[in-house]
């Protein structure tokens, strides 16, 4: 698989010398020297707000040659780009987090978008169609061309993102954070398509904070920290270390990944029983089945499950039907049954999801942190329908303060904020509601090892506090580090239970495939 | 870049909150402006007394209509139908006033009722039907302005009864006679609206001082408060040397101060916006968002109802071409005082100087005696400029 001749003999296809950028007083590169050699998977890695998508954006062109410092050298050369057109003619394609395709087009329109085969500018369809199919193929996909975007799952996406950069003849693609929303066997797969693109002599910068896949893939890997290079890693002078990574990024011991705690286990606190919910548009699909579950006070209950499992679903079918159709089952709270027909009603019962999608469904991404963390509760904050401003102010700086939001104060737009501090404000919105019971959805999706450190630690305090609390993931390492007990879930049901001391990546999987098999 | 400077609400130099709030300011500055160039382009006619009267009753309306607006929009949605609702109501309170006789109040509660009840029809098919707003709008744009004509014919219906009259073109009661031209009355009420308000920001900045998070210059402060004095003190001097208060502004102000205090300090206020930041945010932290877009269109309708009412007391007969054209006036004072289309921002002042703006313009050019067709051009262009102004600002 690798390549005999070493790397570093060749010279380089992009090396980036001295960048600096900032942004007002804010220095957001400086000095940063980053050089990747052709035909190489080239990691970068670092905390959010470290600058790694800053610097991607000054190689692609969308901070034009000017408005920084330093030089970029591509293919041997020095280049100017005034923006992204001028990149991507040179084959530089970079695949943004969020992907940049139209749902309600087909995946050849979608490829095709800027540069239809066209004669006289009349569309040549049918061409389209062939070269799609053959760009499809070369990432694996067996969809039609002319399937809609919308129909398709985000791992396929993804894909096709991909077969459009291959459209444009790429020599070097840049992926942010390609798996983030990935589950295991969507991004086996994507990492094993970047495997055999460097095969074939395509260069890849893989930005992540994956460390497991990036030690799989991964050449060489970059730290970046505080807008400055911390070094390059060879990953094929000797095994990689992930402990050493996370040290370079964080410039401080963690001393695990998931910090410790003593459960505190009491009596069962939060009953579902016999949980069942139908498509919202496809009424006769059964998404949630017949689940059951029970979680004691002071425990945490991990759900694992592949992508479309029903996880999310049956989460958001709990929380006040905010998902489905006829949604059907009983939930209790110390024995009392609950009244969850709408959200209103489920946080009242002592309930609060954190959504997975933090920036659609969790923040008002236009308004401060001030006004997102009193938005589920704002009669904490209000006597007879008047918001006491005061009140919520400390209320914000407090939650500010407790959970190590870096802003500049709570009047600051959460929509500036990075990813990792979103997601502490919204918990902050759900911990004000002081719920019983608390959904996690994804909470560490997309956010760097430090912030995930700190979000695991609210999670155990919230258990110390006697909470029951249930966490969703797509990553077993988290599940099994933060978790006592882990049940699976697949196809809508329940199809196994691993107690945390006991999991393991494999026997979580064993019960996922055990059931596949069956079928 | 990952701790950035932890800088807690400080008192901070007066250009740098200039700068922090220059949107807030610059539509108040941007009015001043056109109202001094006005004042100069018409040699002082601008700011006689009898115009600023008439500017306020030409306008009144527009405000009125304009608070329901700010809501609607605010939530991410727009009402084309307000002109021909309030068109209607006219026609509508006409019927039962002229040719039916009946007493003027129980008419108003009637109509004010009726407007409600349209709101709350169009409001079920946008909120409870998600269709969008600007399609249903649309139709009751059409229906009401057809029903409308259907009621009176192609006649107009008039006059009022005097009392009704009184609604638009009455003033003030002065209890104390009147010396020199002044309307003492109404300038005093005009004077206590004033220290009302600077009363209000000393205890506000009082409270905030004693928690330690006012962030707004002491000078400034103060400066902005002797102009409020100036300013209120002035218009109301103006208007009490014509005829003194009319009963509108004083409708108008209840109104303005009730909106800017349910949009700014309620609950419901904060929840309204947060629909239209993020309809499915807010649904998932349990703001009932379907139940509050119905109810801002149910104000929407109540509004534009007494928007039509007044209309009809000034003209002082129910016209079928009453209200032609109003909604534009209403979301371009709107989108001029800031409030963005994609909805969740927008505020109470913003919308009557906006309006105001428009107002004074109108007024402006009508006594430079520029074209009708002229006009809509300026108008037009304007809209335009403050959108684009207002999207730079932002993105910067």
């Amino acid at each position: 698989m690798l390549d005999p001749v070493p790397l570093a003999e060749k010279p380089p296809i992009l090396e980036m010398r001295a960048i600096s950028k900032s942004f007002g007083a804010v220095k957001a590169l400086s000095d940063v020297s980053f050089a990747v050699q052709e035909g190489e998977i080239h990691a970068l890695v670092g905390e959010n707000g470290a600058g790694k998508s800053t610097l991607m954006k000054v190689l692609s062109g969308v901070y034009p040659h000017g408005s920084y410092e330093g030089s970029i050298f591509f293919g041997g050369e020095e280049r100017h780009f005034r923006d992204i057109n001028d990149s991507e003619k040179l084959g530089i394609i970079i695949i943004h987090q969020e992907l940049a395709l139209i749902p309600l087009m087909s995946i050849a329109e979608n490829i095709f978008l800027t540069n239809p085969p066209a004669s006289r500018g009349v569309i040549d369809r049918s061409e389209r169609h062939k070269r799609t199919q053959a760009l499809l193929a070369k990432v694996g996909l067996t969809e039609q061309p002319d399937t809609l975007i919308t129909n398709i799952g985000v791992g396929k996406q993804q894909l096709v993102e991909i077969a459009k950069a291959l459209s444009k003849d790429v020599r070097l693609l840049i992926l942010d954070e390609p798996t983030a929303s990935l589950n295991e066997t969507d991004s086996a797969a994507l990492l094993e398509l970047l495997k055999e693109f460097r095969r074939n002599g395509i260069t890849s910068i893989m930005i992540s904070h994956k460390l497991n896949e990036i030690s799989e893939v991964a050449d060489r890997i970059t730290v970046l920290r505080d807008g400055r290079t911390v070094g390059t890693l060879d990953c094929h002078a000797g095994p990689v270390d992930e402990d050493e990574i996370v040290r370079r990024m964080v410039d401080r011991d963690l001393e695990s990944r998931y910090p410790k705690r003593d459960p505190k286990i009491g009596d069962v606190i939060f009953e579902v029983e016999n949980w069942s919910a139908y498509h919202p548009m496809h009424s006769d699909r059964q998404v949630v089945k017949n689940v059951s579950l029970k979680v004691r006070a002071g425990e945490v209950v991990g759900i694992s499950g592949l992508m479309g499992a029903g996880r999310t679903e049956f989460a958001m079918s709990l929380f006040g039907r905010s998902w489905g159709r006829h949604v059907t089952g009983t939930a209790k709270l110390h024995g009392k049954e609950l009244d969850l027909s709408d959200v209103h009603k489920a946080i009242r019962a002592g309930l609060a999801y954190v959504t997975e999608d933090r920036k659609q469904l969790g923040l008002i991404l236009p308004e401060d942190i001030r006004k997102n963390v009193s938005l589920a509760h704002l009669g904490g904050v209000s006597s007879r329908g008047v918001i006491d401003d005061i009140a919520e102010m400390k209320v914000a700086q407090e939650f500010r303060t407790r959970m190590r939001i870096r802003s500049h104060n709570v009047y600051q737009e959460t929509g500036k904020l990075s990813g990792g501090n979103q997601q502490k404000v919204v918990l902050s919105k759900w911990l004000f509601t002081d719920p019983d019971v608390l959904i996690l959805d994804e909470p560490t999706r997309g956010i760097d090892v430090g912030a995930k450190y700190e979000i695991y630690t609210i999670i155990n305090e919230l258990a110390d506090a006697g909470k029951a609390v249930i966490v969703i993931s797509s990553e077993m390492p988290e599940l099994i580090g933060i978790c006592d007990r882990i049940v699976v879930m697949h196809e809508g049901a329940f199809v196994g239970e691993v107690a945390g001391e006991e999991a393991t990546q494999e026997n979580i999987m064993r019960a996922i495939m055990r059931r596949k098999g069956r079928e | 870049m990952s701790t950035p400077q932890e800088t807690i609400s400080t008192p901070q130099s007066v250009g740098g909150f200039l700068k922090d709030n220059l949107r807030d300011f610059g539509m108040l500055i941007s009015l001043v402006v056109i109202v001094i160039f006005f004042q100069i382009a018409t040699d002082g006619v601008l700011l006689k007394p009898l115009n600023v009267t008439n500017i306020v009753l030409q306008n009144s309306y527009i405000v009125i209509m304009a608070l329901g607006m700010l809501m609607v929009i605010v939530t991410g949605h727009i009402d084309l139908s307000v002109g021909s609702v309030a068109g209607f109501i006219g026609g509508f309170a006409g019927l039962l006033m002229v040719q039916w006789g009946l007493n003027f109040a129980v008419v108003i509660v009637i109509s004010l009722a009726v407007g409600g009840l349209i709101g709350a029809i169009q409001g079920y098919f946008v909120a409870y039907f998600k269709i969008p707003s600007f399609i249903v709008t649309l139709a009751g744009m059409l229906v009401f302005r057809g029903l409308m004509i259907a009621i009176l014919g192609s006649q107009a219906i008039g006059p009022f009864p005097p009392i009704f009259q009184k609604l638009s073109s009455g003033y003030v009661v002065e209890l104390i006679s009147s010396t020199g031209g002044l309307y003492i009355t109404s300038f005093l009420l005009g004077l206590v609206l004033a220290v009302i308000l600077i009363v209000q920001n000393f205890a506000s900045r009082k409270r905030r001082i004693s928690h330690g998070v006012e962030s707004e210059p002491f000078g400034f402060f103060v400066a902005k408060n002797l102009l409020i004095l100036a300013g209120v003190g002035y218009i109301a001097f103006l208007i009490s040397s014509h005829r003194g208060m009319p009963n509108v502004l004083i409708i108008m102000a209840v109104l303005i101060a009730a909106y800017s205090f349910l949009t700014t300090r309620t609950v419901i206020g904060r929840q309204i916006y947060a629909v239209g930041g993020n309809a499915r945010a807010a649904e998932l932290s349990g703001i009932k968002t379907t139940r509050l877009v119905f109810l801002t269109f149910v104000n929407m309708g109540v509004l534009a109802a007494l928007g039509g009412l007044v209309v009809a007391a000034r003209l002082n007969s129910a016209t079928p071409k009453a209200g032609t054209g109003f909604e534009l006036d209403v979301i371009a004072a709107c989108f001029i005082g800031g409030a963005s289309a994609y909805g969740g921002v927008g505020k109470v002042t913003g919308a009557v100087i906006g309006a105001f703006l428009m107002g004074v313009m109108n007024n402006g050019m009508s006594i430079l005696g520029i074209g009708i067709d002229y006009q809509q051009v300026i108008k037009g262009l304007v809209l335009l400029g403050a959108v684009c102004v207002d999207v730079y600002n932002q993105r910067r």
